[in-house]
Order: C-alpha cells, then sequence, then structure tokens
C-alpha cells in the first residue's frame, strides 16, 4: 500500500483487510461454514456488555489480482428477523445496523438455507434493504438437490440485485468461489427490494406477511421442483421411536448412562496422568528450586492451583464431546422436546435436561452448556441449580465419610449400607435442585415470556469438525477464563495456610528440632520419621488458616463440627476434594493418597467432651449433607460469574447454598445425635 | 367425529396427523414468532408428532418440522381440511 498510493473510493477490493459478518436463520449451516472456512484460527471472545459469545477467525484469501486479503470473519448469533426477540438477536442486529459499531462489518455474508428458502430470503431481503454490501451464500445446494428440486441462482442473483453463490457448507463445495466472491466482488445492492410503504403499514406482523408475499413473488421462477420426494420419512421414523413415551425415556436414559459412565472412566485415566505429570513437577520443584518463600509459593501455590485447573480437562472435554454430538445430530432438540413438559412444573426449560444431568460430572462444563436455553430466567434458574447435583468431586469426600462412619453391612442380603448412603447422598441433591428450581420460578422476576418455539432439525450424522472444535472453543474457555481465578484463589489459600503471625513457625521448629536431639533416632525411628508430618499438622494450626479454624469453630459447632474441619471447609472452598488432603495434613498421616490412614486416625480421635468418638454417625452425615449442598467450588463460582456477567448471582448461589447446607447439617446431627 | 372441511379451530385441537391451513393468530407475540420461521396464513401444516404427556407438539410446516407447547398452538387458528 505505501508504494501505490490509491484513493479509496467505496472500493472494498483496495482494502487489504476486511471485516465480515456471518448472519442467517438458526440451523442455516453457519456455524459449518464459519469452521470451515477459519478451521482452527478461530477464536472466543464476548461481545462487549454481553453473555453471548463473538466467534472470530482471521484468514488470508488471495484475490484474483492476486493480491493477499486479511479477511476476519465475525460468526453472529442466528436470527430470524430484523426485529429482536432475544439478546441473541439483537446483538446481531446491532450489529449489522449501526454504522458506528466499532466492529462494523465491511461486508456481510449472508447464508441462506436453500431448503428453506423463502423464510431465508426475507431475511436477507431486509438485510439488502439496509444498503450493506452483501453476498448471499445459498447453502445446502445438496439436500436440495436431493428433494428433487432445482434453484436458478443467477435469476435469483438478478432480481435481488446481489451476488449468490451456491454451496454445501457440509459437503465443502463452492467454498473455493465463495472465498473469490467475498474478497474479489464488493459492492452495495442497489436494488430496494421491500417497498417502504408496503412493509411499515399495520403491525409488526402485517409487514412481516408482506415481506413473504413480494420474496414469494421473487422466488417463483426460479425454483424448480422436478419432482417430489418425502424425504423426511427417516425423520419422521425416527422421532417415532426416539419420543416415544416409553422408548424415548429408556433411550434418553441409556444415552445419559452411556455419557457418564464415559465420563467418569475413560476421563479417570488421562486425570491420574496429569495428576502424576504435576505431582512430579512439584516433586522436581522441591528438589531443584532454591529453598524459600517464591519456591514454596511456586510450587504449592501456582502449581497446586494449575494443577487443579488442567485435571478438569478431560472431563470436560468428554463431555462437550458428547454434548457436540447429540446436538449436532439433531437429537439434543428431541431430548428437550419429550422432557419440556416435565421441567416447565419447576421454572425450568425442556433445554435444561442436558446441563442438569452434566452436572453429575462436573457443573463447570454443565453451567456452561446452557446457553442453549434462550429464556433468561430458565437458563438462570439452571445455572444457579445445577451445581446442587452431586458433581465428581464430591465423590472422594462422601466415600472417605461413609467408610468413616457408615458400617459395611448388607441388609436383607443384597442391599449394601454404604451404595445406599451413596445413592441417597446423589439423590437427595438433584431433590435439592428440583426444589430450589421450584421456589426461583416464584423469586425470580421477568418480563421475558417463556417459549418453546424450536426448529426440530432433521436428523443428521454429526459433523466431526464442528465437534472438534466445539471441544477445543470448550477447552480453551475453561483454561483460561477460570483458570485465572482458580489459580488467584490457590495462591491466597496457600499463603493462609503456609504463614502464622509473628514467629509461631520459628518456635514450633525450635521445638522439634530439639524433641528430635533428646530421642535416640535408631531406638526409635518412627518417631523421627513421624516428624516431620507432626510439625506439619503443629503449622498448620498455628497458620492463619488454623486461626481462621478456630474463628469459624463456634459457628459451625452446632453441626458438630471442630476446628480441624474447619480449616477442611476453608481450604474446600477452592475445591471440595481438598477435603481429603487437608484432612490427610491435620492429621498428620504421612501418605496423602491413602484414604485408609486417614480413615483409621479419624475413627480413633476421641470426643475430648464426651469420651466417644469423635466421628460418630451423626457428625459424618452431617457433614456429608454439608459437602452435598454448600457451594465450595471457585470453579463453578468463577463460570457462574463469567456466565451472567454480574457478581450478584454467584453470591447469592453461594449464599442460598450455603445457607441449605447449614440447615440440612443442623438438623442431621441433633437427629442422629 | 371428523372435522369437516373448512372448520376454523387451533392447532392445539388437531390430531396426530391431521393437516389444516392456517388462517390467523389469536396472540401477537407468539404470532410474531411464528410468522418469522416461515408459518404463514395459508400455509398448510401438519401435526407430525405429540411428545409424550400431550405437550408439546410438532408440526411440519413449509419444509421442516417445528416444535411448539400446546398454550402457543392454540393461539393459531386453522382450516381443517378434510382428506377424503
Amino acid at each position: 500500500m505505501k508504494n501505490n498510493p490509491i484513493v479509496e473510493q467505496n472500493s472494498f477490493s483496495e482494502k487489504s483487510s476486511l471485516k465480515i459478518a456471518l448472519i442467517g436463520n438458526p440451523n442455516c449451516g453457519k456455524s459449518t461454514l464459519f469452521n470451515v472456512l477459519t478451521g482452527l484460527k478461530q477464536s472466543t471472545a464476548n461481545f462487549p456488555g454481553a453473555t453471548v459469545d463473538k466467534k472470530t477467525g482471521v484468514v488470508k484469501i488471495k484475490n484474483t489480482s492476486g493480491k493477499i486479503i486479511s479477511v476476519e470473519f465475525i460468526d453472529l448469533p442466528g436470527i430470524y428477523s430484523l426485529h429482536p426477540k432475544s439478546l441473541d438477536e439483537k446483538i446481531a442486529v446491532d450489529f449489522l445496523c449501526d454504522q458506528n459499531h466499532p466492529d462494523h462489518p465491511d461486508l456481510t455474508l449472508f447464508i441462506a438455507d436453500a431448503s428453506n428458502l423463502k423464510r431465508s430470503l426475507v431475511l436477507a431481503a431486509q438485510i439488502i434493504d439496509l444498503k450493506i454490501p452483501v453476498v448471499i451464500a445459498l447453502n445446502m445446494m445438496d439436500v436440495v438437490e436431493k428433494r428433487g428440486m432445482e434453484i436458478d441462482a443467477v435469476l435469483l442473483s438478478e432480481k435481488l440485485g446481489v451476488e449468490i453463490i451456491p454451496i454445501s457448507a457440509r459437503l465443502e463445495t463452492g467454498i473455493d468461489l465463495l472465498r473469490q466472491g467475498i474478497v474479489s466482488l464488493v459492492q452495495i445492492p442497489l436494488k430496494e427490494i421491500f417497498n417502504k410503504e408496503i412493509i411499515t403499514k399495520g403491525n409488526e406482523a402485517d409487514q412481516t406477511i408482506a415481506r413473504y408475499k413480494i420474496i414469494t413473488e421473487i422466488i417463483s421462477g426460479c425454483l424448480k421442483i422436478k419432482m417430489k420426494k418425502d424425504e423426511e420419512v427417516f425423520s419422521s421414523r425416527t422421532d417415532k421411536i426416539l419420543t416415544h413415551k416409553i422408548w424415548g425415556y429408556v433411550i434418553f436414559l441409556s444415552v445419559l448412562l452411556l455419557i457418564f459412565e464415559s465420563v467418569f472412566f475413560i476421563a479417570s485415566y488421562p486425570m491420574k496422568w496429569i495428576e502424576s505429570l504435576f505431582i512430579f513437577f512439584s516433586q522436581w520443584g522441591t528438589q531443584h528450586l532454591p529453598k524459600g518463600e517464591f519456591s514454596d509459593l511456586l510450587v504449592n501455590g501456582v502449581l497446586a492451583g494449575l494443577s487443579g485447573v488442567v485435571v478438569f480437562i478431560p472431563q470436560i472435554a468428554l463431555l462437550f464431546f458428547f454434548i457436540a454430538i447429540l446436538e449436532d445430530s439433531g437429537y439434543m432438540a428431541r431430548v428437550s422436546f419429550i422432557m419440556d413438559k416435565i421441567m416447565r412444573k419447576f421454572g425450568l426449560n425442556g433445554r435444561s435436561v442436558i446441563p442438569l444431568l452434566s452436572g453429575v460430572a462436573c457443573a463447570v462444563p454443565a453451567i456452561m452448556s446452557t446457553r442453549t436455553i434462550s429464556n433468561w430466567k430458565e437458563r438462570l434458574i439452571t445455572i444457579m441449580i445445577t451445581p446442587l447435583m452431586s458433581c465428581s468431586a464430591r465423590l472422594p469426600v462422601y466415600a472417605l465419610l461413609i467408610a468413616l462412619v457408615v458400617p459395611a453391612e448388607t441388609k436383607f442380603g443384597f442391599l449394601n449400607m454404604q451404595g445406599i448412603v451413596l445413592m441417597f447422598l446423589y439423590l437427595i441433591g438433584f431433590l435439592a435442585a428440583i426444589g430450589a428450581a421450584f421456589v426461583m420460578k416464584y423469586l425470580i422476576k421477568s418480563k421475558e415470556r417463556s417459549f418453546f418455539i424450536m426448529e426440530l432439525p432433521p436428523y443428521r450424522s454429526p459433523r466431526w469438525k464442528n465437534v472438534g472444535l466445539a471441544i477445543v472453543d470448550r477447552v480453551k474457555v475453561f483454561l483460561f477464563d477460570a483458570g485465572k481465578v482458580i489459580i488467584a484463589i490457590s495462591i491466597i489459600l496457600w499463603f493462609l495456610a503456609s504463614h502464622a503471625p509473628g514467629n509461631k513457625f520459628e518456635e514450633i521448629e525450635k521445638k522439634y528440632s530439639d524433641y528430635s536431639e533428646m530421642i535416640d533416632a535408631d531406638k526409635h525411628p518412627e518417631k523421627i520419621n513421624n516428624l516431620p508430618q507432626q510439625v506439619a499438622a503443629e503449622k498448620l494450626e498455628a497458620s492463619f488458616a488454623g486461626i481462621l479454624g478456630k474463628f469459624i469453630e463456634p459457628v459451625i459447632k452446632p453441626l458438630g463440627f471442630d476446628w480441624k474441619v474447619g480449616i477442611a471447609l476453608v481450604t474446600s472452598f477452592a475445591a471440595r476434594e481438598v477435603f481429603v488432603g487437608t484432612m490427610a495434613t491435620i492429621y498428620s498421616v504421612g501418605d496423602n493418597t491413602n484414604a485408609m490412614s486417614i480413615r483409621e486416625k479419624m475413627s480413633a480421635e476421641i470426643n475430648t467432651e464426651t469420651q466417644k468418638p469423635r466421628y460418630t454417625f451423626a457428625v459424618g452425615f452431617a457433614l456429608m449433607l454439608f459437602y452435598a449442598f454448600a457451594m465450595q467450588c471457585m470453579s463453578t463460582l468463577a463460570v457462574v460469574y463469567r456466565e451472567t456477567k454480574s457478581l450478584k448471582w454467584p453470591v447469592l448461589q453461594f449464599i442460598y447454598m450455603g445457607t441449605l447446607a447449614y440447615i440440612a447439617s443442623f438438623v442431621a446431627y441433633h437427629l442422629f445425635k | 367425529m371428523k372435522n369437516g372441511n373448512g372448520t376454523l379451530l387451533t392447532i392445539a385441537e388437531l390430531r396426530l396427523g391431521e393437516k389444516a391451513i392456517i388462517d390467523s393468530f389469536t396472540d401477537l407475540e407468539v404470532s410474531l414468532k411464528l410468522l418469522e420461521m416461515g408459518c404463514l396464513p395459508g400455509e398448510i401444516i401438519q401435526v407430525n408428532n405429540i411428545a409424550p404427556f400431550g405437550d408439546p407438539i410438532a408440526i411440519s410446516v413449509g419444509g421442516y418440522v417445528l416444535g411448539l407447547r400446546k398454550a402457543e398452538a392454540s393461539s393459531v387458528i386453522v382450516k381443517s381440511i378434510n382428506e377424503k
């Protein structure tokens, strides 16, 4: 450009970079085309001030004169008209219509569903009338052909006054022509399709009808039906089974079972590898880094926090692998269809089912998947109740406590009591979620009406490119957005647990070093071996975390918990599974991974007031209920904050779940005491 | 009893597999959503599927399938077509 000064006269072909917005109806294949055009060069950000994702991707395209143009594609939410009904749609419309928008596109790439031509063109014509440069990609040409129809794209292009390029995003045909079309020819449409007088008469409904009339006239002559084939037969037959009043639910439950089994079991292998990798790193760090505050922060703060984030990636990736397949194949729409009536009674939507059930694995991806719910109130309720579903992080806590206080008895010859208690905990989490939804239905005010008007797209085999990119996208969002907060909290916790007021730590260390000099290491090797753990335990008690534990002891005493549990509750705030590790440190058990020895230590402890075991059934059960209900997960709170774009909701969620946990534990403790 | 040709009723009253022509709407907000999606007066619709417990229902219109709740379906007045 430097050596070649050209006066730009509205001529986009001279620009070296272009901004192009992708717009179209929902289900028109817009995302598939976006994925085809940008591949892995895409990234997700948020539209300013909204929860809606803005996907962009920059690619280089050579135009006909051989110049390389950098093209930024922006994927907008699917819309049905320029009269926005939901937040998603409003963002797309503002983006298109506002000339002063910072991201205002140079060109609009309209994706028309050729198999649903009339509906697509009504929207396309509205955009053409905005006098924004438009190129129409006539998508799903393969479907049109299969249906025995033919579209005269040239004639249609003449009638509309814009370039039309027939493509199939699925089969990736016509894509090169489309790329060329975008960078080579960019012109402002000169025709006005909807006469202003016609479309401003009457109310919005009348206007829409008037628009359809005009489009119907334009299409006639461009659309030839060679032979009529009923290709919907497959979809409707499959629907008969998948939405059957018995088989529909049986199949749905089987699909869920398969997903959760996979998320639990397949993911457990990579999770173990990640854990051992981080253990290796931290051991390496402890050995090779110079001793000091900074190394300690790096190993026990940052690295520990990082491992807490990374370890969730296999579960998130797997869960979104399945969710992407269910969505892309069209099955998800059917699940929403058969569940809507039941969910509606609780202020939810048919689309709330998947997030709720995903919560059994992990609330973080589950909450991210609520974006498919378009009604804000229903989506918010789903976000608020999902963490009540017992997630996989609670499992190690349950496992330790059940083994501690529930005898391994078998009732009626086959019912294992420990298993029954575990199942009860999962069940009570689900019931609490449904109950909370029912209450929130009346508490959360919303002017937005609840609708369930959704397209049931024909069944298709999932596009693996879409599935793969969906996984990459979700993992990236989790890693960078939630990760930042988790690491920050881990560093704070590290500070609290490794620092004490004054020179308390030095005193403890001195006491033990004096002690170790007194005893004969050859005669009592076990005493020497246990020393580091005893030092750690005493340090923890003296640390800020220990002080905090003692400080909250009066509050949790009515639940049967002492200050040691208090510390665990504080550290569990970062993640529930930290409970086991904290208990291990407090009870100075050398091997943190051996739950048995922690259990033995805990069950051997005597309550000084009653002279009975400290962990009675009442205490253990109250603690389990506390973990079932309380919001002790930094990652989830971070995601709720990100998804609701407000501090109000994560704070409210923390309070209501905490209150619920406190009351439930209190009642359970006093009932069983 | 079969509905005669041209009887006015709502989509919610149609039986599974029954066809009808869209006549008018009684709820502006619902009608806007449906119109945008191509449910126009004069279009032929068919009840494709009814969810367990009778709600929501799925209709085919203009070459695609639309799921909607009974409450929304009852705001669309249709003319029944007696196929025989």
